[in-house]
């Protein structure tokens, strides 16, 4: 077979595997976000709370996400109670951990962005929504979060590329998605620059539209950046 | 819970000493891999700071590829493709057989790549926060070049890029963790081979955790030390 068939094989194949990647990365990042403003509303709520989520994201940031991926699969399991709960059916599929453990990791990473973006709003804009006589939610819908997340959506654009890239971990636990397809093209041919170069183009191309995507709502949340045409 | 001191101990079944092992394993190719970032990193911020457009162009396209695929993709491109092309190499000067780069190579490489991608950002804005003011003065006290590197640009380059450098060291400590799949025996694959051998998967796992968070948490204190002793000379505000 010659090396353009190969190549064009090669891809078909590959991209057999991009539902499943986008599956994990879209609903990891989307409850991941979910979590992480719970996360960062838990930390500033009270004591106790502030420790919990400092305690979990110590953990979460300090340790492989690998690790998490392997602790979540083959850990839990080991116990009989596990194993008999209702939660068993999908802890045991390696699709449901794979996302459980790359939505707790993003969610990890995401509160301390959030936690950032809360921190970075102007006290006086709070003083004044307070003289204007906002309560405590308006304060929040109409000020608080519209700042907050205009200051961390750079930051999380990051982590969604870097949850993008984190999805070829859950091949190790034995999903077929575009990394799992390519390591198993490279382990049949022995072809491992063209497989790597067209598994590379795909998640170039993921992480390209989800970098143009962030720019464009950065650009639409703050209309006074916008440099204006004379 | 005395059975998983016991199992993880460093007694007759204890697994303390392999993971004490595997640990010091991780730090050495986290140390190498780190070091191979540096000199990417040194050589990418070069080319990224380079008046003629061929070298900026070359560092460009590869921090945006190397930053923009998966890590492990690069693990097994080298995995897989360093055998081929040694293989390859061994052929042309007669030699026959299989020739293959091991997992500490394959590692120091791949991870070396991958961190050199993100250490040439950091070294590029450290170089672009030096006051130019501080290279002025010492090309009028007359420095030639290797000299105003050695004692200027070098000096501060480093003061800036510290706490940069910090953050690519814990994600290399961490994408360590990777290199498990070639078969190093580093923490992951120990926990991994401990995991399977005694059917106790949960201890091996939460071994393998606090092994992690004491390499991450001592050298988050090195690195902070680090930083005070690089700012001893400048005004505190």
């Amino acid at each position: 077979m010659n090396e353009l068939d190969f190549m064009s094989d090669t891809m078909r194949q590959l991209l057999g595997g991009l539902p499943i990647t986008l599956q994990l990365a879209v609903i990891s990042i989307s409850c991941g976000i979910v979590l992480a403003v719970l996360l960062a509303a838990l930390r500033r709520s009270c004591r106790l709370g502030e420790w919990f989520v400092r305690g979990y994201v110590f953990v979460l940031r300090g340790s492989p996400l690998l690790l998490q991926i392997f602790f979540v699969y083959y850990g839990l399991g080991q116990f009989a109670v596990v194993r008999e709960s209702v939660l068993w059916p999908f802890l045991r599929q390696p699709w449901w951990c794979a996302i459980l453990a790359l939505t707790f990791n993003t969610g990890a990473y995401g509160s301390e962005i959030v936690r950032g973006g809360l921190n970075a709003v102007p006290p006086g804009a709070i003083e004044a929504a307070r003289v204007a006589g906002m309560s405590r939610l308006t304060l929040y819908r109409r000020i608080v979060l519209p700042i907050a997340l205009r200051y961390a959506l750079p930051a999380y654009g990051n982590e969604m590329v870097i949850m993008v890239k984190s999805t070829s971990l859950a091949s190790i636990v034995t999903l077929m998605e575009v990394t799992g397809i390519a390591a198993a093209i490279i382990a049949e041919t022995y072809r491992a620059l063209e497989v790597f170069l067209c598994a590379g183009a795909i998640y170039l191309v993921l992480n390209f539209l989800l970098t143009r995507a962030i720019a464009g709502l950065e650009r639409w949340l703050n209309p006074h950046l916008r440099r204006v045409h004379a | 819970m005395s059975s998983t001191f016991v199992l993880l101990g460093f007694g007759q079944q204890g697994w303390g000493y392999q993971l004490l092992l595997a640990a010091l394993m991780t730090l050495a190719v986290s140390a190498s891999a780190f070091a191979t970032g540096i000199c990417f990193g040194t050589l990418g911020a070069w080319a990224k700071l380079a008046h003629s457009a061929l070298p900026r162009r070359l560092a460009d396209g590869y921090t945006t590829i190397v930053r923009g695929v998966p890590d492990l993709l690069v693990i097994y491109l080298f995995y897989f493709g360093g055998s081929t092309g040694l293989s390859g190499i061994a052929h042309l000067f007669g030699l026959q057989g299989f020739y293959g780069l091991n997992g500490f190579m394959v590692g120091t490489l791949a991870v070396g790549l991958v961190s050199g991608a993100y250490e040439t950002e950091v070294l590029r804005g450290a170089f672009s926060a030096i006051p130019p003011g501080e290279i002025e003065a010492a090309r009028a006290v007359g420095m030639g070049g290797m000299l105003m590197l050695r004692r200027i640009i070098a000096p501060r380059v480093l003061h800036f890029a510290l706490p940069g450098m910090g953050n690519v060291w814990q994600q290399v400590l961490k994408e360590s963790a990777l290199i498990s799949v070639t078969g190093l025996v580093e923490i992951m694959r120990q926990t991994q081979i401990g995991a399977g051998s005694t059917r106790q998967p949960f201890q091996f796992y939460i071994a393998g955790f606090v092994l992690y968070l004491i390499l991450t948490t001592v050298s988050g204190v090195l690195f902070r030390a680090a930083e005070r002793h690089s700012a001893r000379g400048l005004h505190r505000t």
